[in-house]
C-alpha cells in the first residue's frame, strides 16, 4: 500500500499535464472535472498510504520512496525520493482533501472565465507543487515544491492579469516571498556544509544527525529557515503580501492563501524540529514573532471593509497562533491549529466567495446587509465558520486554539496575554463581519439593480456544506479529556519524541484557561452584537484611519524601500545601462562587426588561397616547434 | 620467408563489418534488383544496419565496462582496440547515421536523388568513422581517414545537378587530399621518431625516453595541421564554410557531426593517450588552435546572413570548445570533450534537419529572409529551432550549457584561466547570432513568404529526427544529465 505513494503527488501532475495538452479542446466544464478528479483522485492515494502507515507498528511508520537519482556533481548526490510519515501524510491528506473540495467549488465559481481551462491547469499544478514541498525527502525537493507553489500563487493571484491591481498584487507576493526564499537558501547551504546532506531520513540524514550541528550553526539554520517561513507564512515583516493576494479568484485564497500553502512555513519548522529543538532562543523568536503578528493583524482586521481582506487579515493572524505554539515547543498544537484552520478559513471564505458571487462582484461590506434571508445554505455555513474562528466550543476553532493558549501559558504568561487578547479581537471582528454581511439593512439595493441576490449552485454549495460538517466536529482529532482521545498527539509523537513539551498544568488550570478564552469569545461577539445590531456604539470610532491603512505599513515600506530603490533603479537605467553597459556592449559589438567584416574578405572562395592558409598555419606551427626544438 | 598474417577476432570489429557488409548488400540490391523500390525501403534498411552496428557497439560496450582495464583490448595484431572511448564513438556515429538516414529519406525524395547509393556512402563513411575511433595504429588512422572521407567528397557533390554541390565536392576533395598528405607525412616522423606507429609502441618508446627529439615535435606539428583540417580548427577551416553551404543539407549535418567527431577521435587519442607524456610540447598549440577557433567562428558567424553559412562557422566554433577539454589534458577534460561530442552531435543534425525542411525545393532557401515569420507559419518547427539554437548558444537547461560548462571548468581546473575566460566571452558574441534568428523568426513580421505557394513540410521520417535531436538536447541538460556524464567519463577510460 505503502507503494503508492509516488501517485499522490504524480496524479495532480498527470492532471496539469492532460490540461497543457488537451485543456483548451475540452474546455468547460470537463476541464474542471479533470482537474478536480485528479485531485480527489490524489486523496485517495492519500488514505491508502496512510492506512498503510496505519497498519505499521507505532515506531515504524516511515517510509522513504526512492524515484531515481536526479543528478550528481562531486559528494553532492541528488535523490528524488518521497517520504511518507505521520507529519506528511497529515499534511498530504488535508492538502488533498480541502483541495479537492475547492476544485469542485471551482468548477462552479469559475463559470464562464475566458481562461477556464487554465485556472484548473495552475489549480492542479500547484497542488502537485504543494504536494512535493509535503512529501518531499529532502531539503532540496522541498525547496523545489516550495518555488512551484510560489510561482502558482503568483500565476493565480494575478490570474486576471487584466486588471492593473491584480497584476502588481502577483508582483508584490513574488518579490516579498524571495527574500524568504533567501532564508530557505542559505540555510540550506549551511545544512549541507555542516552534515554533507540535504536528505531528512535515514541514519545518514538531516534529521538523525542534527545533533551534530553546532550551537551556532543550528539557531542560524533555524533562524534562516524561519525567515524562509516568515515570508511564505505570511508573518511580521513580511506579511504585506497577503492581503492584496486577495486580487486572486476566491477559491484560489481559500485554497492557497488560506488553507495550505501558506501553512508551509508552519510544516517546515516542524519538519526541522531536531533542528529548533537544539536552539531555545530561535523557539523564543518565532513564538515572538507569531504572537506578535496574531495580535497586529487581528487590530487591522477590525477596521477592514472588503470582505475578502478582513479574512486575509485573519489569516495572518492565526498563523501567528501556529508559530505560536510551534515557539512554545507544541508542534501537534500548532499542526491541529493548521487542520482545523484549513477547514473553518476555506468555508469562510468560499461562502465569501459564493456571497460575492450572489451579488455579482461586490467585495465591500458597507454595501451588503441582510443576506441571510436570500442565501440561507451560504448563510448557515458561514455561521459554522464564524463560530470556529470564535473559539466557541464545540466547534474544532475552540479546541485547536485552546491547545495553543494553554501551551503558551505554561512557555510564558506575556505570550498567553497576548493570545488572549488575539482571541477576542478575533472573536468581535468575525462577528463584525457576520452582521455586516448577512445582518442589518439590505445596502446593496443602492447600487446599480443587479436582481435579488441567489444561492450558488450545487458544486458551490457542498463543499461548502463538507467544510461546515468538518468545522464543527474537527475538534474531535485531538480532544484534551485523556491520553486516549488525544489521537492526533499519539499519530504525531514519533515525529518529536522527547522536543514536544509536554502539557503539566493541572486539570483545573486548563478548565479555567479555557473558561477564560471561552468568555473572552463570549465577549467579543457581544461587543459586537452592541455596535453592530444594537447600534449603541458609532462604529465609525472603532475604525480609526491608522487601521483601515494597515498601521501604514505599506506607505512605510514605501518610503523606506521603494522610494530609494526607484532611485537607484533610475540611476542603473538611465547612466550606469545607457553610458556604461550600453557603451560597453554597443563597442563590443560595432568591435566583432567590424573584425568580421574584414576576416570575411579573406574567404575567397578560391581553392588556392584555402590551400595556402592550411600551408600557413602549417608553417607557423612548424616555426613554434623549430623554436621549441632549438630552445 | 613465409608472411605470418595475425589473427582477425572478428567480434572486436563487428561495427565495422556491419556497416561495410550492409552497405554492399544495399549497392548490390540496389544495383540488381529490377524494379525500382521506393526510396523509404533503403531509408530502412540503412537505419536497421546503423542500428545493428549500434547493438553489436552496444555488446561491446558492457564487455568493455564490465572491468575498466581488463575489459579494454587490442586486437588483430594490436592494429585495433577496443576500449570505452573507441565504442562510445561507434554509438554516437550510429546514432548520428541514424539521424541522418531519417532526415535524408524526405530531402532524396524532394530532390529527386537516388536514394541506394546516398545510403551506401553513408555507411561505408561511418564505417570510416568507427576505424578511426578504434584504431591503434597510425596507419590504421589513415585508412579509417580516407574511408571517411572519400565518401564523404561524393557525398557532398551528391546533388550533382546543383553547381554549388559540384564545387563544394571539387574543393573538399581537393583540401582534403591536401591535408591527408600533411598527415601522412606526421605519421613518416613519428615513425622516423619513435621506429614505430602503432600507438601502444610510440606511447612505450616515450615512456622511456623523456628528451623530445625535433623530429617528434615535427610530427606533432604535421598530425595537428592534418586532423585540424578534418575538425575544421582555425587556421585549417577555410574549406568549411563554402563545402557546408554548397553540400546537400542533410549531407551537411552528417558531415558536421560524423567527420568532426572522427576527427576528435583521432586527435584526442593520439594526443592525449599516445603523446600524453609530452604534454607540454603540444598543449600550447592545442591552446592557440583552440582560441582561434572559438574567436573566428564567432566573430565570423555574427557578419553571416545565410544560415547554413552562419551554423558553419559556429561548428568552427564548437571544434574550438570541445579542443579546449584536449588542451587541459585531464581525464575530466578528455570526458568533457566527450559530453561536448554527445550534445554537439544532437544540436547540429537537429538544427541542420530544420536548415533541410526550411530550404525546401532546390536546397536553396538557406537565407535568413527564409526563416522570417517562421514562428507564426510553423510555431512547431521554429520552437524545435530554438531550443536548438539556444542549445548551441549554451543556455541552461539544455545539453549545450553542460558542454560548455564541464570543458570550461575542465580549463580551470587545469590552470588555463584565460582560456577559460576567452571561451565564455567568446559564447556572449556566439549568443548574438543563436538569438538573431530567435529573434527573426519570432519578431519580425512578414508579409511576402505567408502568402508562400511552396509551404513548409514536416515528412514523418525528418519529424521524428528532429523530435529525437531536441528531446536529447533537453533532457541531456536536464534529467539525463548525470548518466549522460557518467557514459562520457566511462568513456574517457583509454587503454594505452
Amino acid at each position: 500500500m505503502l507503494d503508492a505513494t509516488w501517485l499522490i503527488p504524480a496524479l495532480p501532475l498527470a492532471g496539469f499535464a492532460l490540461l497543457l495538452l488537451f485543456g483548451k479542446r475540452l474546455g468547460e466544464p470537463w476541464s474542471g472535472w479533470l482537474a478536480t478528479t485528479t485531485c480527489f483522485a490524489a486523496f485517495v492515494a492519500t488514505a491508502v498510504v496512510f492506512a498503510g502507515l496505519v497498519g505499521r507498528a507505532g515506531d515504524n511508520r516511515q517510509f522513504d520512496q526512492h524515484l531515481f537519482t536526479w543528478f550528481k556533481a562531486g559528494s553532492l548526490k541528488v535523490e528524488v525520493g518521497l517520504l511518507a510519515d505521520q507529519l506528511s501524510i497529515t499534511m498530504a491528506l488535508f492538502v488533498t482533501g480541502v483541495g479537492a473540495l475547492i476544485h469542485l467549488y471551482s468548477v462552479g465559481y469559475m463559470h464562464g472565465d475566458d481562461r477556464y481551462p487554465k485556472f484548473f491547469l495552475y489549480l492542479n499544478l500547484f497542488v502537485f507543487s504543494m504536494l512535493m514541498l509535503v512529501l518531499a525527502d529532502s531539503f532540496l525537493l522541498t525547496f523545489l515544491g516550495w518555488e512551484g507553489v510560489g510561482a502558482c500563487s503568483y500565476f493565480l493571484i494575478s490570474f486576471w492579469f487584466e486588471r492593473p491591481t491584480a497584476a502588481s498584487a502577483g508582483k508584490k507576493a513574488f518579490v516579498t516571498n524571495r527574500v524568504g526564499d533567501f532564508g530557505f537558501m542559505l540555510a540550506m547551504f549551511l545544512i549541507f556544509g555542516a552534515l554533507g546532506t540535504l536528505q531528512y531520513a535515514g541514519p545518514g540524514g538531516v534529521l538523525a544527525n542534527a545533533g551534530h550541528l553546532s550551537h551556532t550553526t543550528a539557531t542560524a539554520i533555524a533562524l534562516l529557515l524561519f525567515l524562509g517561513a516568515v515570508g511564505k507564512s505570511a508573518q511580521l515583516p513580511l506579511y504585506v503580501w497577503l492581503p492584496d493576494a486577495m486580487e486572486g479568484p476566491t477559491p484560489v485564497s481559500a485554497l492557497i492563501h488560506a488553507a495550505t500553502m501558506v501553512t508551509a512555513g508552519v510544516y517546515l519548522l516542524c519538519r526541522v524540529n531536531p533542528i529548533l529543538g537544539l536552539t531555545p532562543g530561535a523557539l523564543d523568536v518565532v513564538a515572538w514573532v507569531g504572537a506578535i503578528t496574531a495580535l497586529f493583524a487581528a487590530t487591522i482586521a477590525c477596521a477592514q471593509n472588503d470582505i475578502k481582506r478582513v479574512l486575509a487579515y485573519s489569516t495572518i493572524s492565526q498563523l501567528g497562533y501556529m508559530f505560536l505554539a510551534v515557539g512554545s515547543g507544541a508542534y501537534v498544537a500548532g499542526i491541529f491549529h493548521m487542520v482545523t484552520h484549513a477547514f473553518f478559513k476555506a468555508l469562510l471564505f468560499l461562502a465569501a466567495g459564493a456571497v460575492i458571487h450572489g451579488l455579482h462582484d461586490e467585495q465591500d461590506m458597507k454595501r451588503m446587509g441582510g443576506l441571510r434571508k436570500y442565501m440561507p445554505v451560504t448563510f448557515g455555513c458561514f455561521i459554522a465558520g464564524w463560530l470556529a474562528i470564535a473559539g466557541v466550543p464545540p466547534f474544532a476553532g475552540f479546541w485547536s486554539k485552546d491547545d495553543i493558549l494553554a501551551n503558551a501559558w505554561q512557555h510564558n504568561h506575556a505570550l498567553w496575554f497576548i493570545g488572549i487578547v488575539t482571541a477576542l479581537l478575533t472573536a468581535y471582528y468575525m462577528s463584525r463581519q457576520v452582521f455586516l454581511v448577512f445582518w442589518g439593512e439590505e445596502r446593496w439595493r443602492d447600487g446599480e439593480d443587479h436582481g435579488e441576490p441567489h444561492e450558488a449552485p450545487w458544486t458551490m454549495a457542498l463543499p461548502l456544506i463538507v467544510l461546515a460538517g468538518l468545522s464543527l466536529v474537527g475538534g474531535g482529532l485531538n480532544l484534551p479529556f485523556n491520553k486516549h482521545t488525544e489521537l492526533l498527539a499519539n499519530w504525531l509523537h514519533p515525529v518529536f519524541g522527547d522536543r514536544l513539551h509536554e502539557l503539566g498544568i493541572s486539570s483545573a488550570s486548563k478548565w479555567a484557561l479555557a473558561g477564560t478564552a471561552v468568555a473572552l469569545g463570549v465577549i467579543g461577539i457581544g461587543f459586537a452584537v452592541a455596535v453592530f445590531i444594537r447600534g449603541r456604539v458609532d462604529p465609525e470610532r472603532l475604525e480609526p484611519a491608522v487601521l483601515q491603512h494597515g498601521w501604514y505599513v505599506d506607505d512605510l515600506y514605501a518610503a523606506i524601500i521603494e522610494t530609494p530603490g526607484r532611485l537607484l533603479a533610475a540611476f542603473s537605467a538611465f547612466v550606469v545601462d545607457t553610458k556604461v553597459i550600453d557603451g560597453a556592449v554597443n563597442g563590443v559589438a560595432s568591435l566583432v562587426r567590424n573584425g568580421g567584416d574584414r576576416l570575411r574578405r579573406v574567404q575567397t572562395g578560391y581553392v588556392r588561397n584555402y590551400a595556402l592558409a592550411v600551408a600557413a598555419g602549417a608553417v607557423l606551427i612548424l616555426g613554434y616547434v623549430a623554436a621549441r626544438a632549438g630552445g | 620467408m613465409p608472411l605470418e598474417l595475425p589473427r582477425v577476432e572478428w567480434a572486436t570489429i563487428l561495427p565495422e563489418t556491419i556497416l561495410v557488409v550492409g552497405a554492399m548488400l544495399i549497392l548490390l540490391g540496389g544495383a540488381l534488383l529490377r524494379r525500382r523500390l521506393p526510396a523509404w525501403v533503403w531509408t530502412v534498411a540503412s537505419i536497421i544496419i546503423a542500428a545493428g552496428a549500434m547493438v553489436s557497439a552496444w555488446d561491446l560496450w558492457r564487455r568493455v565496462s564490465h572491468n575498466h582495464q581488463g575489459g579494454a583490448h587490442t586486437a588483430i595484431a594490436n592494429a585495433v582496440v577496443v576500449d570505452g572511448f573507441s565504442v562510445y564513438f561507434a554509438l554516437l556515429t550510429c546514432g548520428a547515421v541514424i539521424l541522418a538516414a531519417l532526415m535524408a529519406d524526405s530531402y532524396l525524395r524532394r530532390e529527386r536523388l537516388n536514394a541506394p547509393e546516398f545510403h551506401v556512402l553513408m555507411l561505408l563513411s561511418a564505417s570510416g568513422a568507427l576505424l578511426m575511433a578504434a584504431a591503434n595504429d597510425l596507419i590504421v588512422i589513415f585508412l579509417g581517414l580516407e574511408v571517411l572521407s572519400i565518401a564523404l567528397y561524393v557525398l557532398a557533390g551528391f546533388a550533382q545537378r546543383r553547381a554549388v554541390s559540384r564545387e563544394a565536392a571539387m574543393k573538399y576533395f581537393v583540401l582534403g587530399a591536401f591535408s591527408s598528405a600533411i598527415f601522412l607525412y606526421g605519421v613518416a616522423l613519428a615513425y622516423g621518431a619513435t621506429g614505430s606507429t602503432n600507438l601502444g609502441e610510440i606511447a612505450a618508446f616515450l615512456r622511456a625516453s623523456v628528451s623530445t627529439h625535433a623530429v617528434l615535435l615535427g610530427a606533432f606539428a604535421f598530425l595537428i595541421v592534418g586532423l585540424g583540417f578534418k575538425i575544421a580548427a582555425v587556421p585549417f577551416h577555410m574549406w568549411t564554410p563554402d563545402v557546408y553551404q554548397g553540400s546537400p543539407t542533410p549531407v551537411t549535418g552528417f558531415m558536421a557531426a560524423v567527420a568532426k567527431a572522427a576527427g576528435f577521435a583521432a586527435l584526442l587519442r593520439i594526443f592525449f593517450s599516445t603523446f600524453g607524456t609530452h604534454r607540454l610540447d603540444w598543449q600550447p598549440l592545442i591552446w592557440a588552435l583552440a582560441v582561434l577557433s572559438i574567436l573566428v567562428g564567432s566573430v565570423l558567424a555574427v557578419v553571416q546572413t545565410d544560415v547554413k553559412r552562419m551554423l558553419a562557422y559556429s561548428s568552427i566554433s564548437h571544434a574550438g570548445y570541445i579542443l579546449i577539454g584536449l588542451q587541459a589534458a585531464t581525464v575530466r577534460g578528455l570526458a568533457g570533450s566527450l559530453f561536448y561530442l554527445l550534445a554537439y552531435t544532437f544540436m547540429v543534425l537537429g538544427s541542420f534537419g530544420i536548415v533541410t525542411l526550411v530550404a525546401r525545393d532546390g536546397d536553396a532557401r538557406t537565407g535568413l529572409d527564409a526563416y522570417r515569420g517562421l514562428g507564426q507559419r510553423r510555431p512547431g518547427l521554429a520552437l524545435v529551432f530554438t531550443v536548438l539554437l539556444l542549445a548551441q548558444a549554451g543556455v541552461p537547461l539544455t545539453s549545450g550549457f553542460l558542454a560548455k560548462f564541464y570543458v570550461i571548468s575542465a580549463a580551470v581546473e587545469a590552470h588555463s584561466y584565460a582560456l577559460a575566460i576567452i571561451a565564455m566571452l567568446a559564447a556572449v558574441i556566439a549568443a548574438f547570432f543563436y538569438l538573431r534568428v530567435i529573434v527573426v523568426m519570432y519578431m519580425a513580421g512578414d508579409e511576402a513568404d505567408t502568402a508562400d505557394a511552396d509551404p513548409i513540410r514536416v515528412p514523418f521520417g525528418a519529424g521524428l529526427s528532429l523530435a529525437v535531436s531536441v528531446v536529447a538536447t533537453v533532457i541531456i541538460g536536464t534529467i539525463l544529465a548525470g548518466p549522460a556524464f557518467d557514459f562520457a567519463r566511462h568513456a574517457s577510460i583509454l587503454r594505452l
